[in-house]
């Protein structure tokens, strides 16, 4: 059975995609930033799918905390066949009232977590079977969003590393695709006032957020055969906003 | 088989390199077959052959064989 990586496992997308790639029968690595709710997904995920799962937690910021899911999936499975690098953090704020800890963490988090995840990950992908990488970028990043400048400055950063992965990872059959969600209700949603909320939904064809399943969903086809000559895409599933 | 000829062996086979090939005074784009690209897939074959995986910053350290054993060392592997 295949073996899957995915980051920000705990909750949102990250947690919802983890039970999709189960209930397929995939093998899991699950990180999380709470080890405590990691450890608590990763025991639901096995009761209920019964299948292993190792999990490790750890801010996906600090370089060390890849090092250490790589270092898990190859003691535990000598490789990763899909990897969904999906952690991440929002933070709205206007130019000019951003406070600097919030831009650095920003980018350490989305773009050089990102970044580090795939970077360790790139030789145990190259060992598995039909490798896949699914990065979560994000709506903003490509279109931009007033009052969340530097969150979308992060996440072009992740369409740039999805797009130039493609590129040097293609030669050895390592798929590299992001999927660009829209308005979706997790907890990183929270940072938006009612307001705001309402002028993102007025904004979306389909007039509504979407769901962390709705995502998940397509980022589990990204992973799969079905995919198989899909490379390099950056995916909206965003219910029409781009439009 | 001693671990000094494990690695030698890796290289070889990760290198595409003859059986009787001396690999102990290698250096990492001295020779034809061993660019970027034969990098990946030799600490690759060194992390299969000795079951370690190796910190991005010692694949990048990892400029010749010497150096390769030496690195092998920090990950309990004694190259002799």
């Amino acid at each position: 059975m295949r073996v899957a990586l995915v980051t920000g496992a705990s909750r949102g997308i990250g947690r919802a995609v983890a039970d999709r790639l189960a209930e397929q029968g995939h093998r899991l690595v699950l990180h999380g930033h709470d080890p405590e709710r990691i450890a608590a997904a990763a025991g639901e995920i096995t009761a209920k799918f019964g299948v292993t799962v190792v999990h490790a937690a750890g801010d996906i910021a600090d370089p060390a905390t890849s090092r250490a899911l790589a270092r898990l999936s190859f003691d535990t499975f000598k490789r990763l066949d899909a990897l969904v690098v999906n952690a991440g953090t929002h933070a709205a704020g206007m130019l000019g009232m951003t406070p600097d800890a919030t831009v650095e963490r920003l980018f350490a988090v989305n773009a050089a977590g990102a970044a580090y995840t795939l970077q360790n990950a790139v030789r145990l992908l190259a060992r598995g079977q039909s490798p896949a990488v699914v990065l979560t970028a994000s709506v903003t990043g490509d279109q931009g969003v007033a009052g969340q400048a530097v969150y979308a400055a992060s996440k072009a950063a992740v369409a740039g590393l999805t797009r130039s992965a493609a590129k040097e990872l293609g030669p050895r059959g390592i798929r590299v695709n992001a999927v660009a969600p829209g308005f979706i209700t997790t907890d990183m949603l929270d940072s938006l006032d009612e307001a705001g909320r309402a002028e993102r939904i007025a904004h979306t064809a389909l007039g509504r957020l979407g769901t962390a399943g709705e995502v998940a969903d397509v980022i589990v086809f990204l992973l799969s055969e079905q995919a198989r000559f899909v490379t390099g895409q950056i995916l909206g599933v965003d219910g029409g906003l781009t439009l | 088989m001693t671990e000094l000829q494990r690695l030698r062996e890796a290289f070889r086979t990760a290198l595409d390199l003859p059986a009787d090939e001396p690999v102990d005074d290698l250096r990492y784009q001295d020779h034809e077959k061993w660019d970027s690209l034969a990098h990946m897939s030799l600490v690759a074959a060194i992390e299969d052959e000795f079951s370690v995986m190796i910190d991005t910053d010692d694949v990048i350290n990892m400029s010749s064989f010497a150096e390769a054993a030496r690195i092998l060392g920090k990950y309990g592997v004694d190259v002799k």
